[in-house]
């Protein structure tokens, strides 16, 4: 466990081999082998450090490597006044959460790293290592943000996830719409950093330290802020403004949708099972502060609910495949942040594992769809595709089962989870999750419907032409030439581009299989370490990540210090599962271990019902839909333009920000310039006073004296006039002088 | 008694000659009045005790000096008055004013006995003057007379060299 | 009584008679017997202070200032001479070559 800092380090050299080396020089087998291999490495190495921590005791499962010092001992001062000290070390620190999130991401991460091998055969060679370089660069980074033992490795972390994701979205830069994707995202991900560097600026002069675990220990001491908003409360708040950034949650979701320009993995990756899971991960992280701040709690459920449900509803007439599965991942972040706001910091971790491995799955999936259909990403131009397409349908299908959590798969469990909290917190927020969960199962059967049922809606192709294959000779495992316009994400479809025709839907390569099923294989079983008490099980997880969620150096006397059920856990071995489901809320509600099963049916009812109605609308009588467009057409408009959001952004905050951006340029070069040319005309004008007064004063001084002298010499020169007598005269005058002055003197 | 008279009618015998001199129109006449001068000067000498000096005066500035002049007057033998025109830039009058001015001056100071001469003591004049007086220039004051005879055969040289006829 | 004062003034008259001469008469002859006049001038002086004061080294001195007026004169007959060869004339007012 002390090779913890190994493990960013593995894709972080992958990255700098396959930027620096790779791009110029590499194959494009010998760059995917580089990065799989030593992703493989990492997680190989992930598993081998989570074991090493299950090894300790429950309490005591923290390990902490110091690498280097980073900036060490800058005396700065504090709120009360005190001077503290300003210590960052390279830390990180390997806990249940992190351990949990390292798994996550080198097991999920390496699996799309082999999906990635086949579906971006299509691009060209130094591309090809690019993609690898910038995927393995994010990886490090991405580690380095779960690992980080304090904040500013963390920000370290999640400044360079933003930027890999701004590298990757616009991963097609010659494309105009996917840089400005990619720059959208880094821009809006910025806004929320600003919320979280004041949030970190406040934390030191608050605590005196930028370390989790000192934050937490130190915030654990303090009351609970119930009356009103208090500096914890502020501290949190920013901090989730840089969460709502990086987790597009409202206001700040608007660039996740813009991110599907990037490749398919990508959006896998970063915008499915990793970046965006960030925010929840920092919340997680902090529980302890949160926790103590209810306002803030209070502003994260809603903000979660208001979330997932605005999505939900986007997500309900979207016809593009990849954008269903944005919004559907906003929809589903809003859900952890349902959880993390109501106190249940375990489930909403348990929600980003089984999301993960869902979501993900699901990309995939839209990504061999997209692949076999020749780059066309629009549904209503799909449909039937499950006889061209089955192990995308079968693993695709597992996928939709998950998310809408029918029993058992991983998302019943850990969605129940979350909306069994929130019932007991707050029935307010509980009725619109529901809402949204069954919105979430239309959509997704919507899209399922959409795709692989029904009539075949898309372009024809032509069959056989094995020439085409044959001339092109290329070793891709199987698939089609038009392969080249797969990785583009082109919406129209590509019939007839690359080396011969498109020669209709096809499965993809095992490259791109492999990683489905094994992803699908996870989104079925991943749910089972979370089995509730309610159901016999131990809730494993949940006991699994309580020590991350509290602050060590307080015991169980003080319980209203905690975060709720942690200080009994403390105290009591891990294995007491029946007092987690009743304190796990902040009002302390019970509910009845029927109630427990009563919720749980009601939520696969309302996932069931989803589905059917999904069932109904687009397979069995396709006209329903539209006549329900037509009928609501103003909502439906509104809708399918994601509540103009993007429009009334851009009139607002951009149209402003240009506007002084141009009032700056204008008083730059107006004021600033003018000024210095204003000292340039000042220097002139006195240079010319300058000249005047050189050439008539000085000049005229030095040309008097000579003018002077000269008409002097026209007058005193006439003294010489040659007469004897005269100069007689001249020295008569001295002595008559010197005779006077005898004179007078007596 | 006797010392007044002669010093009166010799002083006056001297400036009446002097002014004979500077303003008589024939250069010649002017040299005869300076003769007649220096004569009336060397009997002025003789009442002051200083009788070697008189005999010089006589023998040097009378018998030679005047001699010189008169040659050169010869020599210079005008047809023409020398003095026709002069020129406009001279400043005369101002040059008699000047003169006239410190005349006067010097006679204030002297009337007003202002410059009375200290008395020191000189060892006295003795009868015995042309002794005493040899004896002064070849024993004190050697090195002034061999100077004083050096210049005055440079004088004769130069006065040779300036006014010979080219040969 | 005729003090040495009576011999003063008579100096001075003599002296200032040939100043007078030097300065109003355009004859160079004349002009260098007008010097001539002042040296006597200075030598009565002298003169008249030995007796006063008894002391010989006034007419010792008058002695030198003879010996000086006499090469004086020669040398300036002399330049006369040579002067008068090349112009014809003794009148100063036309040696003034030495103008600007």
């Amino acid at each position: 466990m002390d090779l913890i800092w190994l493990i960013p380090l593995l894709p972080a050299l992958g990255a700098a081999v396959n930027g620096l080396v790779g791009i110029r020089f590499f194959s494009k087998r010998t760059a995917g082998l580089v990065a799989c291999t030593l992703m493989g490495a990492a997680f190989a190495l992930s598993l081998w450090a989570f074991w090493g921590l299950l090894d300790l005791p429950a309490e005591g499962r923290e390990h902490t490597v110091r690498v280097a010092p980073w900036m060490s001992s800058l005396p700065l001062q504090l709120s009360d006044g005190a001077i503290g000290t300003f210590d960052i070390p390279w830390g990180f620190r390997l806990d249940p959460l992190s351990a949990m999130m390292i798994l996550v991401v080198t097991g999920i991460g390496f699996l799309i790293h082999i999906y990635s091998i086949g579906y971006m055969h299509g691009e060209p060679r130094g591309a090809y290592a690019r993609f690898f370089a910038y995927l393995n660069l994010f990886v490090f980074f991405m580690l380095m943000l779960v690992l980080g033992d304090n904040f500013v490795v963390m920000f370290v972390g999640w400044e360079g996830v933003g930027l890999c994701s701004y590298l990757l979205i616009g991963y097609y830069y010659t494309k105009k719409s996917a840089s400005d994707a990619g720059k959208k995202a880094f821009i809006v991900n910025r806004i929320g950093d600003w919320g979280f560097i004041i949030g970190m600026f406040l934390i030191f002069t608050t605590f005196g330290s930028l370390d989790f675990r000192t934050v937490a220990n130190a915030a654990a001491t303090m009351p609970v802020e119930t009356a009103g908003f208090g500096v914890v409360s502020l501290i949190t708040l920013l901090l989730f403004v840089g969460a709502t950034g990086k987790s597009a949650q409202i206001p700040l979701f608007v660039w996740l949708p813009d991110a599907m320009e990037g490749p398919t993995p990508v959006s896998a990756l970063i915008h499915a099972a990793t970046m965006v899971t960030a925010g929840v991960y920092m919340v997680g992280r902090n529980a302890v502060l949160f926790s103590h701040a209810p306002e803030t709690m209070q502003i994260v459920a809603i903000v979660g609910v208001a979330t997932a449900f605005l999505a939900a509803t986007i997500g309900l007439v979207q016809n593009d495949i990849k954008r269903v599965l944005a919004y559907s991942t906003v929809s589903q972040l809003g859900f952890m942040f349902i959880a993390m706001g109501v106190g249940a910091f375990a489930a909403g971790a348990f929600h980003l594992m089984t999301h993960a491995f869902f979501k993900a799955l699901l990309f995939l999936c839209s990504g061999s769809v997209i692949h076999a259909m020749g780059g066309e990403q629009d549904m209503r131009r799909m449909g039937g595709l499950r006889k061209y397409l089955p192990v995308t349908f079968v693993t695709m299908m597992v996928g939709t089962l998950a998310i809408s959590g029918i029993f058992p798969l991983s998302g019943f469990f850990s969605k129940d989870e979350i909306l069994l909290k929130a019932f007991l917190s707050n029935k307010i927020i509980w009725g619109f999750a529901v809402v949204a969960a069954l919105m979430t199962a239309f959509y997704m059967f919507r899209l399922m419907s959409m795709t692989f049922f029904g009539g075949y809606r898309g372009p024809a192709w032509e069959t056989g032409g094995a020439h085409g294959h044959a001339a092109a000779g290329h070793g891709h495992g199987g698939a089609s030439p038009a392969v080249a316009g797969g990785g583009h994400g082109a919406k129209s479809a590509v019939a007839g581009g690359g080396e011969g025709g498109w020669h209709g839907p096809h499965e993809s390569p095992k490259s791109m299989t492999y990683p489905l099923f094994a992803l699908a294989l996870g989104a079925m079983l991943a749910g089972f370490v979370g089995i509730p008490a309610a159901l016999g099980g131990g809730n494993a997880i949940e006991h699994f990540l309580e020590p991350s969620f509290v602050a060590h150096a307080v015991v169980a006397e003080h319980p209203t210090a905690l975060a709720p059920s942690e200080a009994k856990t403390l105290s009591e071995s891990a294995s007491v599962p029946e007092s987690k489901g009743e304190a796990s809320s902040e009002g302390g509600a019970h509910i009845s271990w029927l109630g427990e099963i009563g919720l749980m049916a009601f939520s696969v009812f309302i996932g069931a019902l989803g589905i059917f109605v999904a069932w109904r609308f687009y397979v069995k009588a396709p006209e329903i839909a539209d006549n329900l467009a037509r009928r609501w057409a103003g909502a439906h408009r509104v809708l399918s333009n994601k509540y103009y959001v993007d429009e009334i952004y851009d009139a607002t905050f951009i149209a402003g920000t240009m506007a002084s951006a141009r009032g700056l340029w204008t008083f730059d070069a107006r004021v600033v310039d003018g000024a210095v040319n204003g000292t340039g005309w000042l220097t002139m004008i006195s240079a010319w006073f300058s000249h005047l007064i050189d050439k008539y004063v000085v000049d005229g001084t030095v040309n008097l004296v000579g003018a002077v002298l000269e008409e002097s010499s026209f007058v005193l020169r006439r003294v010489q006039s040659g007469l004897v007598q005269n100069y007689a005269l001249f020295m008569l005058f001295g002595v008559f002088a010197f005779v006077s002055v005898y004179l007078f003197m007596r | 008694m006797v010392d007044a008279v002669a010093f009166y009618v010799l002083a006056a015998l001297i400036l009446g000659f002097g002014a004979l001199v500077i303003t008589a129109k024939s250069t010649v006449h002017s040299v005869l009045f300076l003769v007649a001068d220096f004569l009336c000067v060397a009997a002025l000498y003789v009442t002051l005790q200083a009788q070697f000096l008189a005999v010089i005066q006589v023998m040097v500035y009378a018998g030679g000096i005047v001699v010189l002049y008169l040659f050169v007057v010869m020599l210079v033998n005008l047809k023409r008055p020398p003095e026709v025109h002069s020129d406009p830039r001279r400043l005369g009058r101002l040059g008699v004013v000047m003169s006239v001015a410190v005349l006067v001056e010097l006679v204030a100071i002297f009337a007003l006995g202002w410059s009375k001469p200290e008395v020191t003591g000189g060892g006295g004049l003795s009868p015995k003057n042309v002794e005493q007086l040899g004896r002064l220039l070849y024993q004190d004051y050697l090195i002034p007379f061999e100077v004083a005879s050096v210049l005055l055969l440079v004088a004769m040289i130069g006065a040779i060299v300036l006014a010979k006829r080219e040969l | 009584m005729i003090t040495t004062t009576h011999y003063m003034v008579l100096s001075a008259g003599l002296f200032t008679l040939g100043l007078l001469g030097v300065m109003t008469r355009r004859n160079i002859i004349i002009i260098l017997m007008s010097i001539e006049l002042m040296l006597n001038a200075v030598n009565i002086n002298f003169i008249a202070f030995s007796y006063q004061l008894q002391n010989p080294i006034g007419q010792v001195f008058a002695v030198f200032v003879i010996v000086v007026a006499a090469a004086e004169a020669a040398v300036g007959l002399g330049i006369i001479l040579a002067f008068y060869r090349n112009k014809e004339t003794i009148n100063i007012d036309e040696m003034s070559l030495m103008r600007w």
